[in-house]
């Protein structure tokens, strides 16, 4: 038994997954059953008393989805984590072990579409106040933080233009302000950026894009970097104040540097319930044993579509940050220097029109709204996602009439290429 | 022995050899970490002694309460300290009056005295703190996984189907020392800081 690390692709195969103690099974089951049988009555109060380790309710746990947690986990570099129904899922969890109502939170302005609703809208009718801070100015951030503030979330790789965050910069202040850091890594995938190295307290994810990375299951997952210190002056008494749904146990004080996902599990999960399918959670997990390959795929053939896109006379602009001549590509090299991930967007000389065609002209990238699958997608965000915004608005977003949004997908790049070519000439 | 961060090796080498653990500051009271650590490890074959002056003449799970260490009157391997840090040179000095010498002496999650730790050390006794024994021994054996905690550790053998009281093998492939993780380099920061 040597104390040795096995590098990641042994890990996104292995960790978290042992063969199956009673038929063998070496392929993780599905274990697909809501409840799991108790051995006595001790044995049930134990576990429901948070006593004993083993599986209750599929609501609570589920073997399944335990193979996924760790596996991530394990990725991430984090000491434990816990699978949701979806990314949205993951970060309502989150911040209810954080946020009583009146609290705030900062988060950067460039975000996924999704969560800049979830937060502007959905939390502020729970009394969660987000205020939003611009992640290419690390001093907005300093600004922003008030005596309520109890979290700062950022995107590793930002929506919508794969911009890259200054992760260690922002987990300065957040050090200083004595709140934990969250990261979404959902576009960069652990593979690229493991931002738990760069000072993140809690990462989520998507897992329904490169994770999972087939376009075929939603899911969400919590990773806790066990470095945060939560007993600090009762600010956050979901982890350091003594709980009357267990008997007054204070979770930080039992469980450690894993007690954030033990609060996930048996205060988020339990009580607002957005449970993973273990059918989900088999897909995500086979598609994790390949992230590796497919991941570096994903990024060459985006790095090579991206150089075609810079030379194409029907082009204004593209944001790649793995193009030398970008904004990002300092901060690409620091913090994915195995490639910039694989989404970005492009802007067209021909305005909201041609954008509409070359969606429509396209053959083999498919016009939806989704990211990270195995196939190449395509969308015009100001023809779909953000069409009920005017003009101003959308070109603040990221989203003017002229741009393009590409998720590169793992076809031969050749292929890809081809494509676009005969949609920009038609 | 470096304390921010233990090899699993140490670790596994403890438990695997320990028979014997004196808890000192067992509670008797059913939601107290002492009492699950207690119950757990009493579960998996370790012959445990329960340690609380203010217990004395009751039973923890069929064991009698001692006062002290002193009375224990038999020799114990491992002796783990359920009190706070400011409680534990106290017990350190107790334990090395002991004849013979436990061979190990643990702290639990949130526990450290690095002085207490250093004359443990000279007598010889291996000392581990800020951990707890029955998430050590579920990690091991990644019986702990069942909750999503990384266990470090990895296999590609088939382990027995579990039953109650079972030990269970502590010898998986070490995913790294800990030396690297962010948690153990947070856990340092706060040491070095107070």
């Amino acid at each position: 038994m040597s104390d040795r690390l096995p590098g990641f692709s042994t890990l996104a195969v292995h960790a978290g997954a042992q063969p199956d103690p009673t038929t063998g099974a070496r392929a993780t089951p599905i274990y697909q059953t809501t409840s799991f049988v108790f051995n006595d009555a001790d044995h049930a109060a134990s576990l429901f008393g948070l006593q004993a380790f083993g599986n209750i309710y599929t609501r609570i746990g589920n073997p399944t989805n335990a193979v996924l947690e760790e596996r991530v986990a394990a990725l991430e570099g984090g000491t434990a984590a816990l699978a949701v129904a979806s990314g949205h899922a993951a970060q309502v969890v989150v911040l209810q072990q954080l946020m009583q109502p009146g609290d705030e939170f900062i988060a950067a302005r460039k975000l996924y579409g999704g969560s800049i609703n979830q937060f502007a809208h959905a939390f502020k009718s729970f009394g969660w106040n987000v205020v939003w801070a611009d992640p290419d100015d690390v001093t907005s951030f300093e600004r922003a933080v008030t005596p309520r503030t109890k979290a700062i979330f950022i995107e590793s790789i930002a929506n919508p233009a794969g911009s890259i965050t200054d992760i260690e910069a922002i987990s300065t202040v957040a050090r200083k302000a004595g709140v934990p850091l969250i990261v979404d890594n959902t576009l960069a995938s652990p593979y690229l950026i493991r931002p738990i190295d760069h000072g993140a307290d809690i990462v989520v994810h998507s897992l329904t894009k490169f994770l999972g990375g087939h376009g075929n299951s939603l899911g969400g997952i919590i990773v806790d970097a066990g470095t945060f210190d939560w007993s600090t002056g009762g600010k956050y008494p979901m982890l350091s104040e003594p709980r009357p749904e267990y008997h007054g146990i204070r979770l930080q004080e039992t469980f450690g540097n894993f007690a954030f996902a033990i609060a996930c599990r048996v205060l988020g999960l339990r009580d607002l319930g957005p449970a993973l399918s273990p059918f989900n959670a088999f897909m995500i997990l086979t598609g994790i044993e390949t992230l590796p390959l497919r991941m570096q795929k994903h990024c060459d053939n985006a790095k090579a579509v991206a150089e075609f896109l810079v030379g194409h006379p029907a082009v204004s602009a593209v944001n790649y940050a793995g193009l030398a001549s970008d904004k990002y590509n300092q901060l690409a090299r620091k913090y994915a220097p195995k490639g910039a991930g694989a989404v970005f967007t492009f802007s067209l000389k021909g305005g909201y029109d041609a954008g509409v065609n070359l969606v429509s002209k396209l053959q083999l990238f498919s016009h939806l709204a989704n990211v990270g699958d195995t196939r190449s997608l395509v969308i015009h965000p100001a023809s779909t996602t953000h069409s009920q915004l005017d003009d101003a608005a959308k070109i603040k977003s990221g989203a003017g009439p002229d741009v393009v949004r590409l998720s590169v997908g793992i076809e031969d790049k050749e292929d890809l290429i081809a494509d676009l070519e005969q949609a920009l000439a038609a | 022995m470096n304390h921010d961060a233990y090899p699993d090796n140490y670790i596994r080498s403890i438990l695997n050899s320990v028979k014997s653990i004196a808890m000192v500051g067992a509670s008797p009271v059913n939601v107290r970490p002492s009492y699950f650590a207690f119950k757990y490890l009493a579960q998996r074959g370790y012959d445990m002694i329960p340690v609380n002056p203010g217990h004395v003449g009751k039973e923890l799970l069929g064991k009698p309460f001692v006062a002290s260490l002193r009375d224990i009157g038999r020799p114990v391997d491992m002796i783990d300290i359920f009190r706070n840090s400011s409680h534990i040179m106290h017990v350190v000095d107790e334990a090395l009056t002991l004849d013979p010498l436990p061979k190990v002496i643990w702290m639990q999650l949130g526990a450290r005295d690095d002085a207490a730790a250093e004359k443990a050390e000279a007598a010889g006794i291996k000392v581990v703190m800020n951990r707890c024994p029955k998430i050590e021994y579920g990690r091991l054996s990644s019986e702990i996984s069942w909750m999503g905690v990384n266990s470090r550790t990895l296999s590609s053998k088939r382990p027995p189907a579990p039953t109650q009281g079972m030990r269970l093998s502590l010898n998986r492939m070490s995913v790294g020392g800990g030396e690297t993780a962010a948690s153990d380099r947070a856990a340092k920061n706060k040491t070095e800081q107070s």
